[in-house]
């Protein structure tokens, strides 16, 4: 019986190391700090305090404080033989804004410039209110907790100058919300457990007949959601996670809820469609490299006469290794980190198949990214990768190759 | 620096390497002869501006902010035709059809008849309404070539017409006319009838005049979109009403269907593949022997255009653009203009042996994808063609092979 319970054990902990290491792609964060030591899994900052674990200069003897990043990079890329050319592009310019407004009582904003003043966005305006560690309360245009890279999103924390691909085509990061709820942290030796719980308008009805041709959940995104729910039955976002400080970190989230317009001036006029999107998410540290995962699968009601090109089932995940190959004084620059980098992703737009001919539906991206990161301080990163991507069509018709080259830079200021 | 850090950058260095050695670090080309969404070589640089401007729009999905619908059957032109290929049996629409004797109801008034079995939310997708005699389901054709189709003057159409089978081979080629929309702008190859009418050359039933007139009826028909040549959202005979969105009307201006237009005229025709190769001439010289050439027509001639690219030039399409009988095999008692529900219009071959490249690896043939090989396409052949199939069934195999060969070297 000993020898049972021995070998059970041995496998059990074999289980858990196959599930965080490759198992479950879930979504990670790359801690500019994991990248410098690649030792701290025994902090106790999780992925839910990344948007406080920032760095703000303080305003004078005010309880402000200020900071920002910038991102910017090059782009050349050929897709079947055919170019664009060389481009570069200023991605984003964010500026936080942090204040301390009584003893447990934090307010947080963050403003967004994309590509200049194209796109220009406010990311984050919320309030805190610390009851006890373990329970606090949020309001305001919160960063909901869908997976980790949401709310770990920040350029200069990532060396890769793309973000996964399933935190923007599926997850449609940066996910930012007008809604309520609790957050809490709870410790035990060598163990941090977090939560998190919040009421927000959702995602509206651009999810389906959108200009993407396919169910986009980054379609559903839409600016009058930060105004009023487009069919007052608000979504649950909710996350739970668990981090040994040896081991790691890993998350299970859900967002979801009623999504349509389903009523007009009180009036029914279809029926309540839901949905429902799950991730997973894992962080580790084996050495001298971080491994950072995410997977995510979305489930959606549909119209019936939708047709096949809006699925109801979308997935995809990522995997990434970051591995600091040397550290040391470089150009007077101390403590600067040179990482190896791989991530393997993909996103399936639409899972299921065809009832004409029983076949397989596909619409499908898979990509590759070798790369290299140098970090000159934590805060700063200049990366550079390539990137080979696959795009697969509806019907699974051979794939638009596209490979390339990028380099970037982003920096907390 | 130790060991570990070597060997980790050698892995990465490795990876790396593996990654780009697999396939080429910038992907190449894809092999001309498999291309079907080029444009002719021969145009002029502000006609290959046109071109990509149409090519834009023909990807161009329509959202429900767009104008799409209210009922539709698709969002795009791609959509349907992708890769600018024959499409997939799920891409394909349905017709259906009221007849009074031998004259064809298009049912404008209720909608036309075309089903637009889809809608925006809010409004109900159409059904099939209960008192029609005939429906077919449509897979969407390969768009490349086109131009040069509607480039043959209507006198060369009717040179190889034969209603009354007066030669006696039993193949009566019969063009099908239709009264023009009032957008038409005829060419000066366009030779109307006693009626006014012209004939139809694109569509499985021949039933669109021209280009413009095709891609009109598409931008409504299919995907709910009304342009200054049509628009009125559709009729939904389920709500009793013309349907209508949020969208002033027109949703998209002439421009736009006419760089589609252009677009579509200035596609390369579908290239061949193997052409030499010994099988392959072997099988097309069967196929001249069995007669499927009669229909089939390999070679037609473009008259004078306003694209010089496409004046007065000899093309391979293996079609002679008039209607045929293909007997009960393939009448789904549906028809379009002076059409019998058994004839259909010869289908073009060319590109057929790059169906699967636009149709997910696989193949569907015929006009609604029903034949899933060559050999059991021509099975249904019926009518006119039942002599043809005949000999091509009592072939020995390896001649069959030579037929089917030539066939995919289309």
């Amino acid at each position: 019986m000993k020898e049972i319970l021995r070998i059970w054990c041995k496998r059990k902990w074999l289980l858990l190391g196959l599930l965080l290491m490759g198992g479950f792609p879930g979504l990670a964060q790359i801690d500019s700090a994991w990248s410098r030591t690649a030792t701290d899994t025994s902090r106790n900052k999780m992925v839910q305090d990344a948007i406080y674990n920032r760095p703000f200069i303080q305003l004078g003897k005010t309880t402000t404080a200020v900071g920002g990043y910038l991102e910017g990079n090059t782009n050349y890329f050929v897709t079947d033989g055919i170019s664009e050319g060389y481009s570069m592009e200023l991605r984003r310019f964010n500026i936080f804004l942090y204040s301390t407004i009584a003893r447990r009582i934090k307010f947080l904003s963050e403003l967004e410039f994309e590509h200049g003043t194209k796109e220009i966005g406010l990311e984050t305006a919320q309030l805190d209110f610390e009851i006890n560690p373990a329970f606090n309360l949020r309001m305001g245009i919160l960063v909901v907790p869908i997976g980790a890279f949401n709310q770990n999103h920040d350029s200069p924390k990532w060396e890769f100058i793309e973000r996964p691909l399933v935190t923007t085509n599926l997850i449609p990061s940066t996910l930012s919300e007008v809604g309520f709820g609790i957050h809490g942290k709870v410790y035990a030796p060598q163990k941090v457990f977090t939560y998190d719980v919040y009421l927000v308008n959702g995602l509206q009805d651009g999810l389906i007949l959108n200009a993407e041709g396919r169910t986009s959940l980054p379609a559903g995104k839409d600016p009058s959601m930060f105004d009023q729910d487009n069919n007052g039955r608000p979504m649950l976002s909710t996350k739970l996670a668990f981090r040994h400080r040896k081991l790691g970190e890993v998350g299970i989230s859900y967002y979801g809820g009623i999504y349509n317009t389903y009523k007009i001036d009180g009036i029914p006029v279809t029926s309540k469609k839901r949905l429902a999107l799950y991730a997973l998410d894992f962080n580790t540290t084996l050495g001298r490299a971080v491994v950072n995962g995410e997977f995510a699968h979305a489930r959606l009601q549909l119209p019936p006469a939708l047709g096949p090109a809006f699925g109801n089932r979308q997935a995809g995940g990522y995997l990434e290794v970051v591995y600091t190959v040397l550290q040391k004084t470089l150009l007077d620059y101390p403590k600067t980190a040179l990482n190896a980098n791989l991530r393997i992703e993909m996103v399936d737009y639409n899972i299921g198949q065809f009832s004409e001919t029983g076949t397989r539906r596909r619409d499908d991206i898979r990509a590759i990214v070798p790369g290299i990161s140098i970090r000159p301080s934590a805060n700063t990163v200049i990366r550079a990768n390539y990137r080979y991507h696959w795009t697969r069509d509806l019907l699974g018709n051979p794939p638009a190759r596209t490979g390339g080259f990028q380099v970037g830079f982003a920096s907390y200021f | 620096m130790d060991k570990t850090r070597l060997l980790a950058m050698a892995l990465s260095l490795g990876l790396f390497l593996a990654v780009v050695a697999c396939e080429s670090l910038f992907p190449d080309n894809i092999e001309p002869e498999k291309l079907l969404g080029e444009p002719i070589l021969a145009l002029a640089p502000e006609q290959q501006q046109s071109h990509a401007k149409g090519d834009t729009e023909f990807g161009r999905v329509f959202g429900v902010v767009d104008g799409l619908g209210p009922i539709f059957v698709s969002t795009s032109c791609e959509s349907c035709h992708i890769g600018d290929g024959k499409g997939h049996p799920t891409t394909s629409l349905t017709r259906f059809n009221r007849q009074d004797g031998l004259d064809f109801d298009p049912m404008i008034s209720v909608g036309a008849s075309q089903l637009q079995h889809r809608a925006i939310t809010g409004y109900t997708p159409e059904t099939l309404p209960i008192d029609i005699k005939g429906s077919t389901r449509l897979t969407p054709p390969a768009v490349g070539g086109l131009g040069y189709l509607a480039a043959v003057p209507d006198a060369d159409i009717l040179a190889m017409a034969d209603p009354h089978d007066l030669n006696g081979d039993g193949i009566s080629g019969v063009p099908n006319y239709f009264p023009a929309p009032d957008f038409f702008e005829p060419e000066k190859f366009h030779l109307p009838d006693a009626a006014g009418r012209y004939i139809g050359r694109f569509g499985k039933k021949a039933g669109a005049i021209d280009l413009l007139q095709q891609v009109a009826n598409a931008y409504l028909l299919d995907m709910g979109i009304t342009s200054e040549f049509l628009r009125t959202d559709l009729y939904n005979e389920q709500l009793g009403n013309h349907t209508g969105d949020n969208i002033p009307d027109p949703e998209v201006p002439g421009s736009v269907v006419r760089n589609v237009v252009l677009y579509m005229r200035t596609l390369k025709v579908p290239p061949r593949r193997n052409a030499r190769q010994p099988e392959v001439l072997a099988g097309e010289q069967l196929f001249i022997q069995l007669g499927c050439a009669k229909c089939h027509v390999p070679t037609l001639k473009t008259g004078l255009s306003d694209i010089a690219a496409l004046s007065n030039q000899t093309f391979h399409p293996y079609t002679d653009l008039l209607l045929h009988d293909m007997g009960p095999e393939l009448d789904d008692n549906y028809t379009e203009g002076s059409a019998r529900t058994s004839e259909w219009r010869t289908a073009p071959l060319w590109g057929l042996g790059l169906a699967a490249e636009a149709q997910g690896r696989q193949v569907f043939y015929l006009h609604d994808g029903r034949a899933r090989t060559l050999e059991e396409a021509i099975q249904f052949h019926g009518g006119e063609a039942a002599g043809s199939r005949i000999k091509f069934t009592a072939l020995p195999s390896p001649n069959q092979k030579e037929l089917v060969a030539f066939l995919q070297s289309l």
